[in-house]
C-alpha cells in the first residue's frame, strides 16, 4: 500500500463535473426497477449508492451510462439535460464504467481491450496501438499499476484487469466513474489498495460513484451515502452513521447483523481430504495437493479469491470431476471414484455455487425442485409413476419450515427471488439424512432477511452433529459462520486458522502467503507502526 | 497485489492415450496392406506436364521396397508416440506429422503400383483438387466472417447452391459470365440476410435456421431447375449455358512445376480467393475492422459498451459472408462445370463448415484444411483406376471420414469465438 502526496495527484488536471439525475423511473414491463430516483453527484465527491442485491443500483447506473434508456425522468451534466442513446454517448460526457462483471475481451491484450471503439489507426483503418500503449504505461506509472500493455487478459490475476478497466475508462477521459461492486472480487489488501486509488481518483479532480452492499467499505471511502431499496431511494446518509442504522436503511426493518452462535462442539473427524489433486483437461492444477480433515459439529469455511479451486474442491467431492487424484473419505468409506449417486447416498448434501444453473430445473416446479434427489424414492413413486400427492404434501411442508416466500408450491423456480431459490436448495439438501453438508457461496446474491435465516439453518445442521463446509468468497460471511477457517490460493492450501482470525492474516492468505508467513509480516508490519517517529 | 497466478501443469496425469493407440492400428495397417501386400514393379509419380517450359524428371519408386520403408517409419513412429505419451504425456507434433506424412505416401504408392499403369500425374491430382477447394475455400471464408462476428453459419451449403444457380440462369440470360458472377454474390447475400434476420433480429436458433434455409434453397433451385432450365428452345437449353470465365494465366509464375498449374493458371475466382484469403486474415487481425469483429464475436457486452453496435456488426458480416459464399457456389458453373445440376454442391458447404473448425477460425488454417479435404476428395479420381483389394467406393469416403476427425477434434483442439451462436440481447 502506498499513499500518495498531494503534489503527485494534480498530474491529472481536468474539469470536474457535476451530475445530477433527476426522476429517473425505469421498468421492465410491470416490473418498476427504479422508481422516481433523484441523485446529485458533486465534482470531486465519493458518492455511494447503498442497497441490496436487487434494489435497483445496477439499473440506475446502466440507465446512467446509456445501455438503458429511462422510461421517464432526465440526466442533467453540469446543468445541461443530456440524453443517452447508449454507451459512446455517455463516454463522451465523461462518464466511466467500471462493470461488476468486468468488459474485458479475454483473448485479447491490454491494449487491444483499452484502443477497443476508439482505434487509432493508419492508411486503410491498420491497426496502430503504439499510441494506447504509451497511455497505457503514463496512467499505470502514475497510480503504479504496474500493468503491461501486451499482456492477454485471460492471463491476468483480477485485481489487475480491475486496473485495465480503470485505465479503460481514464484514457476514455472519464470524469465521473461508476465502480459497481468492484470489491467483490478482491482480498482485503487490493480492496484498501483501490481505495487509495480512488482517493488519489477524486484528488485529481474525477468525481466516483461507488456501488456496494458492504456496510464496512461504504463507511470506510464514501463522502456521502445514498441509499436504495426496492427502486426507492430512501435517504441519504453520512459515512459517520452507525453500521446499524445503515443497514436497517437498507433492508427496511432492524437487523441482527451478528448471529447469535454457540460454540462448536467438534466430535470426531469423520471427513477427511488426503492429498487430494485435480486437474483441468489439459493437466492445469486447478486443486493442488490439499489435505484437510472436517469434524462432526464444527464449521470449516473454505475462503479465497474467486477461482482459486474452491469450485472444483466441491465438486470433487460430489464426483463432478474427472481428473482427481488422492483420497476422499466419510466414515471411512472412499468417496473418489464414486458416482454422484452414490455420494449423495453416502450422505452428503450440496448445495451449488450457481443456484440457477446447478442448483435448481428453473422451468420445474417448486415441488419438483424440492425432490429432484428423492423423485426415485418409494415415498414420491409408484412404480415408474410420480407419487403427486406425496410430492405435493412433501413441498408443503418444506416450504413451510424453510420459509420459503411463493404464492404455489406449483410456481417454477425461476420465478422466485434469488434468497427464495436459495431456500428451496436448502430444504432440499437439508431433507435427506447427512453425514457431511457441504455449500457453495450458499448466500451470493441472496436479501439480508434471507441471509439471517440461511445462516441460522447452517448453524442448526452443525448443532445436530453434522460437519459442515462452507465455501465463500465473502470475507464477511467466511468469519459469520467459521469455526475454522481453511484458505486456498492458486489450487493450495495456505493454512487453516481459527474462526475467529483477523481480516489482515486471512487476506494475506488469500494473496498467496501461508499461515505462518501471514503472521510473521503481519506482526512485522505492527512493530514498525507502534514505533514512534 | 498478488502475483501473478502461478499455475502447475501435470501432462502426465491426464494424458490420453488416444493418439498412440490410433496410430498402432493404422501402422498395423501399414505394415499388413503397404509391406506385405505390397504390389511388384514400381511406383511413377509424374511432376510435369508436357505443356510446362520446365520438365522435371518422373520420380519412379519401387513399390514394394518402398512400402516396406513407409511401413516401418510407421511403426517406429507409433512407438515413439507410446513411449512420448509415458514420459511427456503427449506425442509430439513432429511425430504426429511425419506419421501422418509417410502414411499418406505409403497409401499413394501402394495405390498407384496396384492400378494397371502404375504412374500418377502429381499435377492432374492437385489441380484436380482445386476443384473441390475454390468452392470450399469461398464457404469456409464465409464461415470465418459470421463465425468470428458470432452467428454460426451452417447455411453456406445453401449459400453456395444458390450462388451456383444463380450465376448459371443470370449467366445464361444475359451470356455475361461477370453478371452472372455478380447475381451469385447477390443471391448469397439474400441468403445469408435471411439467417442474419431470423436470428440476429428475431432470434431464432441459428442452426435450427441454418438448416431450414439449406432445405429452402435446394428445395427452390430444384423446383426452378425443373421448370425454367429444362425450357428447350430449338432443341438446346436456353437458360443452362452459363459462359465460362476465361482462365487467365499468370506469365512466369505458372511455368513454376507443380505450383504453377496449380494456383496460377486459374480462372478469376481463383485470384480471388487468393487474395480474400490473405485479406481477410490480415483485415481481421490488423485491422480497426477485425478488431471490433472479433470483439463481438468474442465478449459482445464488452463491445457494446464502447460503443459498437453488436448487432449491426453481426448483420453486416452475415451479409458480406453471404457474398463470399455465393461467389463460390458461382465457380461450379462459371468455371467448373457449364450447367446447372439439381443438388450439385453435393454437401460441400458442409465440408467447409469443417474446414472452418479444423483451421481453427482462421481463414489461412481454413485455407490449408480445405486443401487437405480437396486432396483426399480428389483421390478418388485415381481410386477407380486402382485394383485394391478394397472397394475405391469405399475409399472415396476418406474425406468425409477426415471431416468426421477434424470435427471431433483429435486433430488438434480448437477453440471457437466464445459468443458464437449466442444472440445478443442487451441487458
Amino acid at each position: 500500500m502506498k499513499s500518495v502526496p498531494a503534489s503527485d495527484t494534480n498530474l491529472r488536471m481536468v474539469a470536474t463535473l457535476k451530475l445530477e439525475l433527476k426522476g429517473i423511473t425505469k421498468s421492465f414491463g410491470s416490473l418498476v426497477a427504479n422508481d422516481r430516483i433523484d441523485l446529485v453527484v458533486e465534482p470531486g465527491e465519493i458518492h455511494c449508492l447503498l442497497g441490496e442485491n436487487g434494489a435497483g443500483k445496477s439499473t440506475l447506473m446502466n440507465v446512467l451510462y446509456g445501455l438503458y434508456e429511462p422510461t421517464s425522468g432526465e440526466i442533467l451534466v453540469d446543468g445541461q439535460a443530456v440524453k443517452f442513446s447508449g454507451p459512446g454517448d455517455a463516454m463522451a460526457a465523461g462518464i466511466g464504467m467500471v462493470h461488476q462483471h468486468f468488459m474485458l475481451v479475454p483473448v485479447f491484450t491490454v491494449a487491444e481491450n483499452v484502443a477497443l471503439g476508439r482505434e487509432s489507426t493508419g492508411l486503410g483503418g491498420v491497426l496502430d496501438l503504439e499510441q494506447t500503449r504509451k497511455k497505457i504505461r503514463e496512467i499505470s506509472a502514475k497510480f503504479g499499476f504496474n500493468v503491461d500493455p501486451d499482456a492477454v487478459i485471460e492471463e491476468l490475476p483480477v485485481g489487475v484487469q480491475q486496473r485495465v478497466e480503470i485505465i479503460k475508462a481514464l484514457v476514455r477521459d472519464a470524469r465521473i466513474l461508476i465502480l459497481d461492486e468492484p470489491t467483490a472480487v478482491l482480498t482485503p489488501q487490493e480492496t484498501d489498495e483501490l481505495m487509495d486509488i480512488m482517493r488519489q481518483l477524486t484528488a485529481g479532480g474525477t468525481s466516483i460513484v461507488f456501488i456496494s452492499h458492504k456496510l464496512r467499505e461504504v463507511k470506510a471511502i464514501s463522502d456521502r451515502i445514498t441509499v436504495i431499496r426496492r427502486g426507492k431511494v430512501v435517504g441519504t446518509a453520512d459515512p459517520s452513521a452507525s453500521t446499524t442504522d445503515l443497514a436497517s436503511m437498507m433492508v427496511g426493518r432492524s437487523v441482527n447483523l451478528s448471529l447469535d452462535k454457540a460454540p462448536a462442539r467438534p466430535g470426531e473427524e469423520v471427513f477427511r481430504i488426503r492429498n487430494l489433486t485435480v486437474m483441468s483437461d489439459d493437466g492445469t492444477r486447478l486443486v493442488d495437493d490439499v489435505s484437510f480433515a472436517v469434524a462432526t459439529g464444527e464449521i470449516l469455511t473454505v475462503a479465497g479469491v474467486q477461482g482459486n479451486g474452491q469450485t472444483e474442491l466441491t465438486e470433487a467431492v460430489l464426483g463432478l470431476h474427472r481428473h482427481v487424484r488422492g483420497s476422499i473419505t466419510l466414515d471411512g468409506h472412499e468417496l473418489v471414484g464414486r458416482s454422484v449417486r452414490q455420494v449423495l447416498d453416502a450422505g452428503v448434501g450440496f448445495v451449488p455455487e450457481d443456484r440457477r444453473i446447478d442448483g435448481l430445473v428453473g422451468a420445474f416446479s417448486i415441488a419438483e425442485n424440492l425432490v429432484l434427489d428423492l423423485y426415485g424414492k418409494k415415498e414420491f413413486s409408484r412404480g415408474s409413476m410420480m407419487n403427486r400427492t406425496a410430492i405435493a404434501e412433501h413441498a408443503a411442508r418444506k416450504i413451510e419450515e424453510f420459509d420459503v416466500r411463493t404464492p404455489s408450491a406449483q410456481a417454477p423456480a425461476d420465478k422466485l427471488s434469488g434468497g427464495n431459490q436459495q431456500k428451496v436448495v436448502l430444504a432440499r439438501e437439508l431433507s435427506r439424512p447427512l453425514k457431511l453438508f457441504i455449500a457453495s457461496q450458499p448466500t451470493r446474491g441472496v436479501d439480508v432477511g434471507s441471509i439471517e435465516f440461511l445462516h441460522k439453518r447452517i448453524v442448526a445442521e452443525r448443532d445436530q452433529g453434522t460437519p459442515v463446509i462452507i465455501v465463500s468468497t465473502e470475507l464477511d460471511e467466511v468469519l459469520e459462520l467459521a469455526d475454522r477457517i481453511a484458505v486456498l490460493f492458486a489450487g493450495r492450501l495456505m493454512g487453516i486458522v481459527p474462526g475467529k482470525s483477523s481480516r489482515d492474516l486471512l487476506g494475506l492468505m488469500m494473496a498467496g502467503l501461508s499461515a505462518d508467513e501471514a503472521r510473521a509480516q503481519l506482526s512485522a508490519t505492527t512493530t514498525l507502526k507502534g514505533e514512534p517517529s | 497485489m498478488s502475483t501473478a497466478t502461478s499455475t502447475v501443469r501435470d501432462q502426465l496425469a491426464v494424458r490420453s492415450w488416444k493418439v498412440p493407440i490410433a496410430f498402432g492400428f493404422m501402422a498395423a495397417f501399414a505394415a499388413v496392406v503397404f509391406a506385405v501386400f505390397g504390389p511388384d514393379g514400381r511406383a511413377t509419380f509424374r511432376l510435369s506436364q508436357d505443356s510446362d517450359a520446365w520438365q522435371l524428371p518422373d520420380l519412379v519408386l519401387p513399390a514394394k521396397i518402398t512400402g516396406i520403408i513407409a511401413a516401418l517409419g510407421c511403426v517406429v513412429l507409433a512407438a515413439m508416440s507410446y513411449l512420448q505419451t509415458r514420459t511427456v504425456g503427449r506425442t509430439s507434433r513432429a511425430v504426429t506429422s511425419s506419421f501422418t506424412v509417410l502414411f499418406v505416401a505409403g497409401f499413394l504408392i501402394w495405390i498407384i503400383g496396384g492400378t494397371k499403369t502404375q504412374n500418377i500425374t502429381l499435377v492432374g491430382l492437385s489441380t484436380g483438387a482445386m476443384l473441390i477447394v475454390t468452392p470450399l475455400v469461398f464457404g469456409s471464408l464465409s464461415g470465418v466472417l459470421c463465425e468470428r462476428s458470432g452467428v454460426v453459419n451452417i447455411a453456406i451449403e445453401g449459400q453456395l447452391l444458390a450462388g451456383a444457380f444463380t450465376a448459371a440462369l443470370v449467366g445464361s440470360i444475359t451470356g455475361n459470365a461477370f453478371a452472372g458472377l455478380l447475381a451469385a454474390a447477390v443471391a448469397g447475400v439474400l441468403v445469408g440476410f435471411m439467417l442474419a434476420a431470423f436470428s440476429i433480429k428475431y432470434l431464432v436458433n441459428q442452426i435450427i435456421v441454418g438448416v431450414v434455409l439449406n432445405v429452402l434453397v435446394a428445395g427452390l433451385t430444384g423446383f426452378l431447375f425443373e421448370k425454367i432450365m429444362k425450357i428447350k428452345v430449338g432443341g438446346a437449353t436456353i437458360y443452362n449455358q452459363p459462359p465460362h470465365l476465361p482462365n487467365l494465366p499468370v506469365p512466369l509464375l505458372s511455368e513454376i512445376p507443380i505450383i504453377g498449374p496449380t494456383f496460377f493458371r486459374q480462372s478469376i475466382l481463383g485470384y480471388l480467393m487468393l487474395v480474400l484469403v490473405a485479406g481477410i486474415w490480415f483485415a481481421l487481425f490488423h485491422t480497426r475492422w477485425g478488431l471490433r469483429i472479433r470483439a463481438v464475436g468474442e465478449h459482445p457486452q464488452a463491445a457494446d459498451t464502447m460503443g459498437i453496435n453488436v448487432n449491426r456488426t453481426r448483420f453486416l458480416n452475415v451479409l458480406a459472408g453471404g457474398a463470399v459464399a455465393g461467389v463460390g457456389g458461382a465457380y461450379f458453373t462459371l468455371v467448373a462445370v457449364s450447367s446447372f445440376s439439381k443438388d450439385m454442391t453435393g454437401g460441400l458447404g458442409f465440408i467447409a463448415l469443417a474446414a472452418l473448425i479444423f483451421g481453427r477460425w482462421n481463414p489461412i488454417g481454413a485455407f490449408l484444411a480445405a486443401m487437405l479435404f480437396g486432396v483426399a476428395g480428389n483421390l478418388k479420381s485415381i481410386l477407380q483406376l486402382a485394383v485394391t483389394p478394397v472397394d475405391g467406393q469405399f475409399l472415396a469416403m476418406l474425406p468425409y471420414a477426415l471431416t468426421i476427425l477434424a470435427v471431433a477434434g483429435l486433430v488438434g483442439k480448437s477453440r471457437a469465438p466464445a459468443a458464437s451462436g449466442v444472440p445478443y440481447v442487451k441487458g
